[in-house]
This record gives structure tokens, sequence and C-alpha cells, in this order.
């Protein structure tokens, strides 16, 4: 009988319904996707490194859907409060009838339970489809073969699905169960009565706060904006929060202010239905202050972390061809003192049975030296404490790397970069990594003298010139002083880097021969050399950790961003829709004073448009300093694709955000014109 | 010459096995100028005849014409068209926006005709003052007595001087004396502006200040009776005659 009831009540109700179901199904399908993850990847032809990577990224998802879980068990807890909102008329009816309270929780449990399990089943379906097209993605991010892809259902992750919603159906239930017995028969049987009282806020006092509030957040924009690199941690919470009271305080008084603008206009507000859609908009707007500022943050955390992640994936992937223009190095730190059978890398390999061209068809090596003299402190001068600032953990005793111009310009022939002429008594400073660039240029415009190897040299520039010797994924050089052939000291080589291209045309081979014969001379000569460390890069292996990095950080970067610009339009959609149900009667009052239809579809389409427009705009707006201030960050990556990535993160946005304006508008309108 | 012409019109609701006849063969005319009542008990069909006229609900059969124009025959968007050009409506439940003032309310139906705002301005103050409404245009109806939102939706039914004003159980939420003011009103709307008036009402007494009254019992008219020279008082009397004749509920809600 209760089964009956609740099977009827869901059918019946069945437009309310939709779009929690429709959420719900969202929630499922997306969740299961992102979890699948690990197992599409596992499925293509992928390298072994590529397999850390792929468990890197489901480590990092998994840590994630719990956060996800929250906010979408939050969300529908708000779904389903508001459904049961819309429902006390029925209760009360079920209470006047002589139901108890337990019964009623009872109805509502098995209602919960049939859409709990009918939305897990589609959205699972829904995501095990869509998380074919995931495929293709994982496997574009991953650059791997999709020939050998099949058909693939995680069973893993449509358990952790089921675990997910399992619980958070649960909340629900429990959330739900404790609102019936909270209940009271009068205020269920008055709750239709809608006497809302239209308080108009003092304008004065809104104006007020607004410029208080657009002040407010004028400043904390300056500060993330212009002044990143002073922000400590908690002065960043403070502007965080300025930020979000800021935000409330501008929906606040907007909502007072808008109608009083708009009434001032009174040629446009006596137009057509302009009157009745302006008053609409101010009455919802006033109960929504809350709602916009939460959907407003949750766009620009959405906006931000998805391009920021393209933005780093991106530029990534620049960065390979121009930060990488080499197949490998072979990094040697030498201890300038110590004793050493070998004078080379090329010379060790040679005398250990190796030639080296064999498997190299290009390459160079070439040594750099440091001078005890020349540290930080000696460079920075009274700089350092500023740097010191910013990198605590730069010690200033540490000493400055030197290399000569014509074994640069020999590295540059072999990466094929335009070269450097340097005069008699003249350096180059070669930075790329930004903020350092920055002090050094401080530097370098004042006094552009240095002592190297006893000789005075006099910057070429004053200031430092972009570029790098090792392969690298990022911009991390922090400074390599170029000075003239005849200005170095050969028994203070600090460091020695063989650099070189392989001959094969497949890399990848070539590079298992290598590292083969490397390893075993690396064997043979063990403590021959007064070496304290090598290192062996490879443009293979920065590939891939790149690829791998610019993967997770999209996928999370998606993952974060979709859940949230889906709460967003569920909340919205939620209001306008309830907003409506509650207008049918508004509506059919103007159609009998003679109100065109689609006079009356357009006052509901403004509507609706201003509630979604009103959150994004704050929430763009609040994006372009949250960007500027992510930028600083990314510099050391580069952010030479933030157009690009912003215009993708856009496309994201509108046909997510746009799609729900969309079912939104279309459904109330339906909403609004049905009781005919 | 007759403004409103009805002819034969029938009303059924319901399916072949159960059919409700709602109204069933009523023809009558209202002239130019009459204040018409239109009484009967509970379901005898004079809510349905009002929205059939109003053309918020369609006929079965029959015709209806308002100054020769066949108002059953209208279709689509010429039907929103025709309902704020030609007729105003008075409802008993006030139907105000509860979102906009008293002015807006009844610039609404101006504006919906796309009028200038000074024009809008002139006309609701000028109705504003033949209703005794100028007091309240500035609140909202939740801020207004009950006499008080029927007055102003009364103002909006007639500020765009539509030929017929329709007016369903107007006084049915008011108390006595706000009742009695606003038939005062619908009288002075009647006589000095000439407004033609067709009111549904099940009581007697709101019945007796028309000109003319009709009484409709399942869905046929019964009977009807004229005011003529006969004082209010007068009419009430002959009026509860016919009612006590007519028997059922109507007596019940005397």
């Amino acid at each position: 009988m209760l089964f009956k009831l609740s099977l009827n009540n869901i059918r019946k109700s069945l437009r309310d319904y939709a779009i929690y179901f429709f959420t719900l199904v969202i929630g499922v399908s997306v969740f299961y996707v992102f979890n699948a993850i690990g197992g599409q990847a596992a499925m293509m032809r992928v390298n072994d490194s590529q397999y850390n990577i792929v468990y890197l990224l489901k480590v990092a998802i998994s840590g994630t859907s719990v956060f996800v879980a929250g906010v979408l068990g939050l969300l529908i807890v708000y779904a389903s409060r508001f459904l049961m909102k819309r429902r006390n008329k029925e209760f009360a009816l079920y209470m006047t009838l002589g139901m108890s309270k337990g019964k009623i929780s009872a109805i509502l449990l098995i209602e919960t339970l049939i859409i709990g399990i009918g939305s897990l089943f589609i959205g699972l379906l829904a995501g095990i489809g869509l998380s074919q097209l995931m495929s293709a993605l994982v496997a574009n991010l991953f650059e791997a073969d999709m020939t050998a892809y099949k058909f693939t259902v995680s069973g893993e992750a449509i358990i952790k699905t089921i675990i997910y919603f399992a619980v958070m159906y649960l909340v629900v239930m429990i959330f739900n169960s404790f609102v019936v017995t909270k209940m009271k028969l009068i205020d269920l049987m008055q709750s239709g009565k809608r006497s809302e009282q239209i308080k108009l806020k003092n304008p004065w006092f809104c104006v007020i706060v607004f410029l208080l509030a657009a002040a407010a957040l004028g400043y904390a924009y300056y500060q993330v904006g212009w002044n990143s690199k002073m922000i400590e941690r908690n002065q960043m919470i403070l502007y965080v929060a300025l930020g979000c009271i800021s935000t409330v305080l501008i929906f606040w008084s907007v909502s007072g202010m808008l109608l009083r603008v708009l009434m001032s206009m009174k040629r446009s507000y006596y137009r057509g239905l302009n009157a009745f859609t302006f008053r609409q908009i101010s009455s919802t707007v006033n109960t929504m202050v809350l709602s916009m500022s939460v959907i407003c943050l949750m766009l620009f955390l959405t906006i931000c972390a998805l391009t920021s992640a393209f933005t780093v994936r991106n530029a990534m992937n620049s960065n390979i061809k121009n930060l990488c223009p080499a197949d490998f190095e072979y990094y040697t730190s030498l201890v300038p003192d110590e004793p050493t059978e070998y004078n080379s890398f090329t010379e060790m390999c040679e005398k250990n049975g190796y030639d080296l061209s064999e498997d190299f068809d290009k390459c160079v090596d070439v040594m750099v030296y440091t001078d005890n003299d020349l540290t930080f402190e000696k460079f920075f001068g009274d700089t350092l404490k500023k740097v010191q600032a910013d990198f605590p953990f730069m010690q200033s005793d540490i000493t400055e790397t030197i290399m000569t111009v014509s074994d640069y310009n020999a590295v540059m022939d072999l990466y094929g970069k335009d070269k450097l002429t340097l005069g008699e008594n003249e350096f180059i400073m070669l930075c790329n990594y930004k903020p350092m660039v920055n002090f050094r240029n401080e530097v370098l415009g004042t006094n552009n003298e240095i002592t190297v190897f006893g000789r005075t040299l006099k910057s070429k520039y004053d200031e430092c010139t972009d570029g790098a010797v090792d392969l690298s994924a990022d911009r991390t050089n922090m400074g390599i002083i170029i000075v003239p052939d005849d200005v170095k000291d050969d028994s203070s080589i600090g460091a020695e880097y063989f650099i070189g291209n392989y001959r094969s045309d497949d890399k990848e081979a070539a590079e298992k021969i290598v590292l083969e014969k490397i390893d075993q001379v690396d064997r043979d000569t063990a403590g021959m050399r007064n070496a304290d460390f090598f290192v062996k890069t490879s443009k293979i292996e920065i590939c891939t950790a790149m690829i791998g990095l610019g993967a997770i950080l999209t996928f999370l970067g998606l993952y974060i961003g979709l859940v949230f610009l889906i709460a967003s339009g569920v909340i919205l959609a939620l209001k306008v829709l309830s907003e409506s149900t509650d207008s049918i009667g508004r509506y059919e009052m103007l159609r009998k004073i003679g109100a065109e239809e689609n006079e009356i579809s357009r006052s509901l389409f403004r509507q609706t448009g201003i509630f979604f427009i009103l959150p994004l705009l704050l929430g763009i707006l609040h994006s372009v300093f949250g960007i500027k201030f992510a930028v600083y960050f990314m510099e050391s990556f580069g952010i030479e694709k933030i157009f690009e990535s912003t215009v993708i993160t856009s496309a994201i946005l509108l046909f997510i955000y746009g799609g729900y304006f969309l079912v939104t508008y279309f459904s109330s309108r339906s909403i609004i014109r049905d009781k005919r | 010459m007759s403004l409103l012409r009805i002819e034969n019109i029938e009303k059924y609701y319901g399916n072949k096995s159960s059919l409700t006849k709602a109204i069933d063969g009523i023809s009558f005319s209202v002239d130019k100028g009459e204040f018409i009542s239109i009484m009967g008990a509970s379901g005898s069909g004079k809510t349905t005849l009002l929205n059939c006229i109003s053309t918020i609900d369609r006929v079965t059969a029959g015709h209806i014409y308002l100054e020769d124009e066949d108002v059953t025959a209208i279709k689509g968007k010429a039907l929103n068209r025709f309902r704020r050009e030609k007729l105003g409506f008075i409802f008993q439940d006030f139907n105000l926006l509860d979102t906009l003032t008293a002015y807006e309310n009844i610039g609404l139906a101006l504006s919906i005709q796309k009028r200038p705002a000074a024009e809008i301005e002139k006309a609701v103050h000028t109705v504003a003052e033949q209703l005794g409404i100028t007091d309240v245009l500035n609140k909202y109806p939740y801020q207004m007595s009950g006499g008080q939102k029927q007055r102003v939706a009364s103002a909006r039914a007639i500020v765009t001087s539509p030929k017929l004003v329709l007016a369903d159980e107007p006084t049915g939420a008011l108390d006595s004396k706000s009742s009695k003011m606003l038939l005062e009103r619908f009288n002075f709307l009647n006589h000095e502006l000439d407004t033609t008036i067709m009111m549904v009402t099940h009581d007697s007494f709101t019945a007796s200040y028309a000109s003319r009254v009709i009484f409709i019992k399942d869905g046929k008219l019964f009977h009807e009776i004229s005011r003529g020279g006969d004082s209010r008082k007068q009419f009430f009397d002959k009026i509860i005659d016919v009612v006590t004749l007519l028997g059922g509920d109507v007596s019940d809600a005397l």
C-alpha cells in the first residue's frame, strides 16, 4: 500500500522529480567516468613509466572523489529538501487522514530508494557509455595507441560509485526522516498561502554596502592580482575570506538596488510586461542572495581550475618542444679537488668499450665551472635579502654556474638555437625562471660588473638572456653566467654536460640500448671519477612525466569543474523551476488580461537569464583576478597558451551552464503553460 | 442594439459514457450599458457561461457574438488581443499580482497594450479617482483590505475601456460593507461611464444592484427579471421570490 503510494507519487510529480533525477544521473555518471579512468588507460598501449602516472592519476582521482562526493551529497540533500517543501500540502493531507509520521517517513524512504536505484542504474549505464568517449580523451592525453582498445566496464568503479551514492542516499533518507518528525500540521496546511512581503531595503544603505563591498573586493583583487609575490598564507586566507564576504554583500545590495534602478527608468519599466518581469526578478533575487553567492564562487573555482589546468597542460606540451631540444643528457656533478681516472664522460665511456658515436649521431660534452668567490651573495649584494624572502631555500654561499661562450654555442648548435657572441670583457647572464629573472635584472640594471676567476667582466646587456643548457620540462634555469673562452679555470670544473641525439629513428629502442650500455659503464667505473652524483635525463622520460602530469591536472580540473558546474546549474534550475510553479497563477492572470504568449515567454526568458547571468558575471570578474594570481605560479611552466585555455574553458562553461539554462527555461515554460 | 448576443450555446464535459451538460442551450442578449447579473446555484453552469463568453473556455456548440464578431471563431493569438482590447475581468479572489503595487497592477493592463508611459499614468489616476483608491496606489496587495483589492482589480478591468466587463462573484470574498461599497462603484461605472457589466453571483443582495437578473438552473435558462422602475429593495424582494422558486443551494446562501 505504502509502496504503491510512493510509486504513484513519483509518477505524479514526475516533472518536479525530473530535474532531481537528471542531476542524480549526471552525478553518478560523472563519478563513474572519472573513477573508471584507471581501467581505461590500462587497456591502452602505454609504456611502463606511464603506468606509474596512471596509478598516480587513480590515487589523485580517488582523493578528489571524496571531496566531490561531499559536494554532490550536499547538492542531493538540498534538492531533496526542495522537493519536500513542494509537497507540504500532500503531507498535510496524509496527516489529517491520520497517517503517522513514521508512515510518512516510510513513504519518503521508499521514494528515495526507488529514485536512488533508478538513478544509479541509468547513471551507471550513461557513465559506461560516456567513459568510452572519455577513452578517446585519455588516449589523446597519454598519446597512446587506440587500436588495441576494446569496450571496457570498470567493475571497481561501479562498486565504488554504488557505495558512495548509497551513503549519500542514506544521508538523504536520514535527513528526510528528521524533517518529517519536525513537521507541524498547522505549518504544513498554511504553507500554500504565500503572503510574502516585499521588503524594500533602504536604497541608500544598499548603495553604501555596495560601495564598501566593491572597495573591499577591489582591494582583494589588487592584492591578489598585482601583489602576488608578497602574499603570505595567512594573508591569502584573509583575501579569500574578504572576497567571499564581498560577494555575498554585493548580491545583497544589488538585489536591493536593482528594482529601484529599473523603476527609475519609467519608459521601459511601463512597457509590455517589464514591470512584472522586473518585480519577479527582484523578488526572486532577494530570496537567492546566498545561493547566488555560492554559485558565483563555484563558477569562479570552476573557471580558475579549468583554465589553469589547460594552461599548464598546453604549456607543458609546447615546453617539451622548446625546452627539450635534444634526446639525451648525462649530467655529472664534479668535485674539483678530488683525484679522477677520467677527465670526461666521453673518455670514460670510450675507455670502457663504449663508443658513444655508435648510438649518437650528434653530441657535445661540455664543462661548467664554479668560482668559490662568486656566490649568490656576491652577485646579489643587498638584493639578496629580497631574493631569500621569495626563495627561503637559497643559501647565500651557493656558487654561481659559469660556462664559456664557445661551449655554450656548441650546445646551441646541437639544439639548433641562436648562438651568442661576447666581447673581451663581457659576460651574459642566462636565466629563464621568471621570478629569478626579475631579481637578476634588478641587479644587472644597477651594478653590472662581476669578478670571475680574478677577471672583472661587464654585462653585455642590462638584463638576463632567455635560455638554458639543461634538458628540462619547464623554465627552471636559475642562472648561468656565460663568459669569454679565456676566462676559465680547469681546476674548478663544477659539472659536466653530455648532451646528444640518438642516431636511430626508433627513439625508444635507441634509448633502451643507450641506457643499458651506459649503466654498464657506470657499474664498471663506480668510484673511479671525482663525481658526487650523476643524472640521466631523456626527452622521452620528460615527455612521459609531463604528459602524465598534464593529464592528471586536466582530469582533476575537469572533474572538479564539471561537478561544480553541475551543482551551480542544479541549484539555479531548482530555484527557477519552483519559482515558476509558484507563479503559475500570476501567468494565468496575465493571460486572462490578454498578454501575448510570446510576451510571457520573453518575460520568463529574461527572468531565467538574469538568474543565470548575475552569478556568472561576478564569477568571471573574480576569475580574471584569480587567474592573474595563478599566472604568477604558472610562470615557470610558461603561460603562452592561456588564451587557448580560456577559450576551451569558456566552451565547456557555455555548453554545461548554457545547457542547464536552456533546460530550465524550457521546463519552466512548460510548467507555466501546462495549467491551461 | 445588442452588444452581446448568445445563441443556443452548449458546453459538454466528459466522454460518451458519462456526459455532463454544463450549459444546455442558453440564448440571451445584452444591450450596451446594461448591468446584468447571472444567478444560479453552485454547479448550475454560471461560471462556465462566463468562461465561454470570456474565451477562457470554448463552447461545444452555438455562437457568441460581441458587436457582431463571432467570439467562438477567434483562434490563437487573436484571442489574447480580443481579451485585452474588448474585455475586462474581475475575479472573486481579486487575482492581483502580489509582486506589483496597485498602480503597477492597474498599469499592467495598459502596458500590455503597449500604451506609452505618460498615457498610462493619466489613465491610472483617472480610474483610481473614480473607484476611490488613489491613496492605496503605491501599496502592495498584501497591504490592502479585501474591498480595496477588489476595487483595484475593478480599476484594472475598466482602465482599458473594454466593451464588456465580466465579474465572477466579485463580492464573494468581501464583507458586507465592502460589498456594498464595491457594488455602488459598479453602479457608478454603469450609470456615469456607461460601462456594460456582466456579473455572476449567487448572492441575491449583490444581484439586486443589477438592472436585469438572469437565473440559470442545471445549465438551462430558468427565469429572467428586469428591475424596471423598482427601487433596489423592491427588486431584491422579487429576486428572493425567484430564488425561493429555484430552491436548493441558492436559498441557503441568502
